[in-house]
């Protein structure tokens, strides 16, 4: 029963190692501190969108214990990332790098802002041009008028 | 024969829908009353034959009909019977089902209830619906058919992915799909008002039902999904930026910008062409969610050209309603005359700049999202767009807005005066800086971010009881504050309690991103751990059998200076068909955090396990937050001056009661 028990323990734990495991923690503290830091903006490359910190994957693995090994060879945390990168491109960075490729990604937000600044002065300044005068309803024939009328009439209800 | 059944009832809602789409139309467009006519019977048609093809899927994967393809590479004889249920929309045909399902029960709600709506809208409304029930329709038929058969027949079926046998990923994609096709119905609403050439008050309020609804849903849809994320994922992470999540996540962008839009229409006719836009945006993006998911075009866009027919479906798809929506925009827009005016400062400016956020937010999530896709598609290489991207440019969008939330219901409509405001919000900026002050000095080191958001999650809620205090004269004549106080009007209920979730929603994100307490090592039984204060004594792991996996259960009793706190048992699963393990974080719930247990695999030989401990601050209020944010949409839902075809007499026999 208890070879059973192993055997099955075993298979499940073949195919189920849970992101960081306690043999790859680093035993300083602060080392592993960095490590996680570092991992987190680190892609697993054979994942949809998980950081090899948060990955299952085998090769999520060797990546956590190479990010260690260089970081306990006393690489800065920008030079573990170097390193990874000159291994893996820019995929691997989650926080996409600024440059030629990517131009577009990082400055269309301002773009975004700059459109959406310009359709509230659109708005505004039409607002000013339009006649003061146009505030009443128009093109609405008086059964419209009489309906409209009869649901605001309601909303004066509860509200005051 | 259950099968061909199905099938053969979607070729007839097909048919059905086809009619829907034009003879009402044209009878609008006639003026001939007959014609219009058709929408109804067809609606209810409509709906009849889907859900009967639904029942046959649903037979069909209950009953484990092996010789039908969807139920075998979905399901599996052993699998509980929720799942088995629940199969039926998690695969990309079954879930299209469900969404033509929920289309045509939209449809013919406003059938139904649509009784004081112009008989020349109705039909135009439901003649929108029924195209893209159409196209929807064609899509299934053509390339995504549910019902195929297969030979020969398998002994049991490849069942389900484990991790979606869950009872909240159960409910997830009916939430999240209701929340997608009610915006459907502000689409429909939108194109129907443009090609009439008219928005008003009345439009504002038929509209205004059906989108609070499908934002209800919506909001269900993500809060159940990133609480799976949380307790499934097992290490106590719940957003991640995914482009799933993202999917979902923008419609609701989206919609809460169109909701925000639709009460300028509604109360001062101005911002028509906007809200339209809106409304258009917001099911675009529902449509591309939906196709994101289901297309594997996230995966790679390899995956999306390995199976062009699916894939230029979708293209030509959403090409046409975007597309053709957009087209219609440009043309009748121009038209729709805005007669308010107002200034930047004032309730239309504040709902204005929500709008602008929102949906800037909404276009950086889709930028966000599509970029790696977009990039390797024009081959400028492969490049990862994670978290920290969407953080960065995300979170300094919103604080801006939060800050801005607490100010818009104290504003007047029209114009308002900056300072006057501030004056009539003092409690609420006294509250936020004594918050500020005491969480600095008890941590001044503290994480800036999770600082941050407590604090202007602190203010919002604030602001917002200053706002409902003020608006009850709390403190000018607080002996008639009660009464007053019940008789606000539901909308406005649904605002204070919306805006209140909203900012719990937000101190538990800052808590739980903040201050996240983590301790990974392995245990043998007896061992302690202590994590944020709390003693986690492993009492070791015993071994289980469930309906179709097997079970590794550990047992941890927590403690706090000695006293019993509660007993956890965090389980992993084992799923042999698919030899898949998923891991059942085991999590208990404190008014200011979570305690978070899971168990990972044996180590060493004296029984050890290696466990993953967690203390989670917060983290609850998220989802309360977001449970509060419904509460406030449904009461304001069943507020009577927008229930569709709520009776004359009944209103105004209120008012008077209200005003005696």
């Amino acid at each position: 029963m208890k070879t059973l028990l192993t055997i099955i323990l075993l298979t499940v734990s073949s195919f189920s190692a849970l992101a960081v495991e306690p043999s790859e923690i680093l035993s300083d503290p602060a080392l592993e501190a960095r490590a996680r830091e570092v991992s987190k903006g680190l892609r697993c490359v054979v994942c949809q969108n998980q950081s090899i910190d948060e990955s299952n994957a085998d090769l999520a693995r060797d990546m956590r214990v190479l990010v260690r090994e260089r970081i306990s060879a006393g690489d800065s945390n920008a030079q573990v990332v170097e390193y990874m990168v000159s291994r893996y491109g820019d995929y691997v960075l989650l926080d996409p790098p600024f440059k030629a490729s990517t131009y577009v990604l990082w400055l269309s937000p301002f773009l975004f802002i700059g459109l959406a600044l310009a359709a509230a002065m659109g708005i505004y300044r039409r607002r000013e041009a339009s006649p003061v005068g146009g505030e009443k309803a128009q093109e609405l024939s008086v059964e419209e008028q009489r309906r409209i009328q009869a649901l605001l009439d309601e909303d004066g209800g509860g509200g005051s | 024969m259950i099968a061909e059944t199905g099938h053969f009832a979607l070729v007839l809602a097909l048919m059905v829908a086809l009619v829907q789409a034009t003879v009402p139309m044209i009878g609008a467009h006639r003026g001939n009353a007959l014609m219009m006519a058709m929408d109804k019977p067809s609606s209810y048609s409509q709906v009849l034959l889907v859900a009967f093809a639904f029942g046959c899927l649903t037979y069909s994967h209950v009953t484990s009909d092996f010789s039908v393809l969807n139920v075998v590479q979905n399901s599996h004889s052993k699998m509980p019977m929720l799942y088995k249920v629940s199969a039926v929309w998690g695969n990309h045909e079954g879930s299209l089902l469900l969404w033509v399902l929920i289309l045509s029960l939209f449809g013919s709600a406003v059938a139904l209830f649509g009784g004081n709506l112009p008989p020349t809208l109705r039909a135009r409304v439901l003649g929108v619906q029924a195209m893209i029930a159409v196209g929807f329709y064609l899509f299934m038929l053509l390339t995504s058919n549910p019902f195929l058969r297969q030979f020969p027949i398998p002994l049991d079926g490849k069942e389900m992915n484990p991790l979606l046998q869950d009872p909240g990923l159960a409910f997830h994609p009916p939430f999240l799909y209701l929340g997608y096709v009610g915006f459907s119905m502000a689409f429909s609403f939108a194109i129907a008002a443009l090609i009439e050439g008219r928005v008003d008050a009345a439009w504002a309020r038929w509209v205004r039902p059906w989108t609070l609804a499908a934002w209800t849903f919506l909001t269900i849809g993500v809060a159940l999904g990133s609480w799976w994320a949380y307790y499934e994922l097992g290490w106590g992470g719940w957003w991640f930026w995914d482009p799933v999540e993202n999917a979902s996540f923008m419609p609701w962008l989206a919609g809460t910008a169109l909701l925000h839009s639709a009460i300028v229409v509604e109360k001062r006719d101005t911002m028509k062409a906007w809200t339209i836009f809106l409304a258009i945006l917001a099911f675009s993006l529902s449509l591309l969610g939906t196709f994101l998911v289901r297309s594997g075009v996230l995966t790679s866009v390899h995956a999306f050209a390995t199976d062009p027919e699916r894939g230029v479906f979708i293209l030509m798809l959403l090409l046409i309603v975007i597309g053709g929506s957009l087209v219609l925009f440009a043309i009748r827009a121009p038209a729709l005359k805005s007669t308010g005016v107002f200034k930047p400062i004032s309730r239309e400016g504040g709902l204005l700049l929500n709008n602008l956020v929102m949906s800037t937010g909404a276009a950086v999530v889709l930028l966000g999202t599509l970029y790696p896709l977009f990039l390797d598609a024009v081959g400028g290489g492969k490049v990862s767009v994670g978290p920290p991207f969407f953080n960065s440019v995300f979170i300094p969008l919103m604080l801006p807005m939060l800050f801005a939330m607490g100010f818009g219901p104290v504003l007047a409509w029209k114009r308002t005066d900056m300072v006057e405001a501030a004056k009539r919000l003092k409690l609420a900026f006294i509250a936020t800086g004594l918050v500020l002050a005491a969480m600095l000095a008890i941590a001044f080191d503290g994480p800036f971010m999770g600082i941050v958001g407590i604090t202007i999650a602190t203010w919002v809620f604030m602001a917002t009881a200053v706002e409902l205090a003020e608006r009850i004269k709390l403190f000018s004549a607080p002996r008639q504050a009660l009464s007053r106080l019940l008789r606000q009007q539901r909308a406005s209920w649904g605002m204070t309690l919306a805006h209140m979730g909203l900012a719990i929603a937000i101190a538990g994100m800052a808590g739980a991103g903040g201050w996240k307490v983590e301790k990974i090592q392995t245990m043998v039984p007896g061992q302690s751990v202590n994590l944020a204060g709390y003693d986690f004594k492993f009492m070791g792991a015993r071994r289980a059998q469930g309906p179709n996996y097997t079970i590794v259960e550990g047992t941890f009793q927590v403690s706090e200076d000695g006293n019993p706190v509660v007993t956890l048992h965090p389980e992993k699963r084992n799923y042999p068909v698919r030899q898949m393990p998923t891991t059942e974080a085991a999590i208990h719930t404190l008014f200011m955090g979570d305690l978070y247990a899971v168990i990972g695999d044996p180590e060493g030989s004296e029984g050890g396990f290696v466990t993953r401990l967690y203390y989670n601050p917060l983290i609850a209020w998220m989802w309360f937050g977001a449970f509060v944010m419904v509460f406030g949409s449904v009461i304001s839902i069943s507020d009577r001056r927008y229930r569709v075809g709520a009776p004359k007499g009944h209103a105004s026999g209120k008012q008077v009661g209200a005003k005696a």
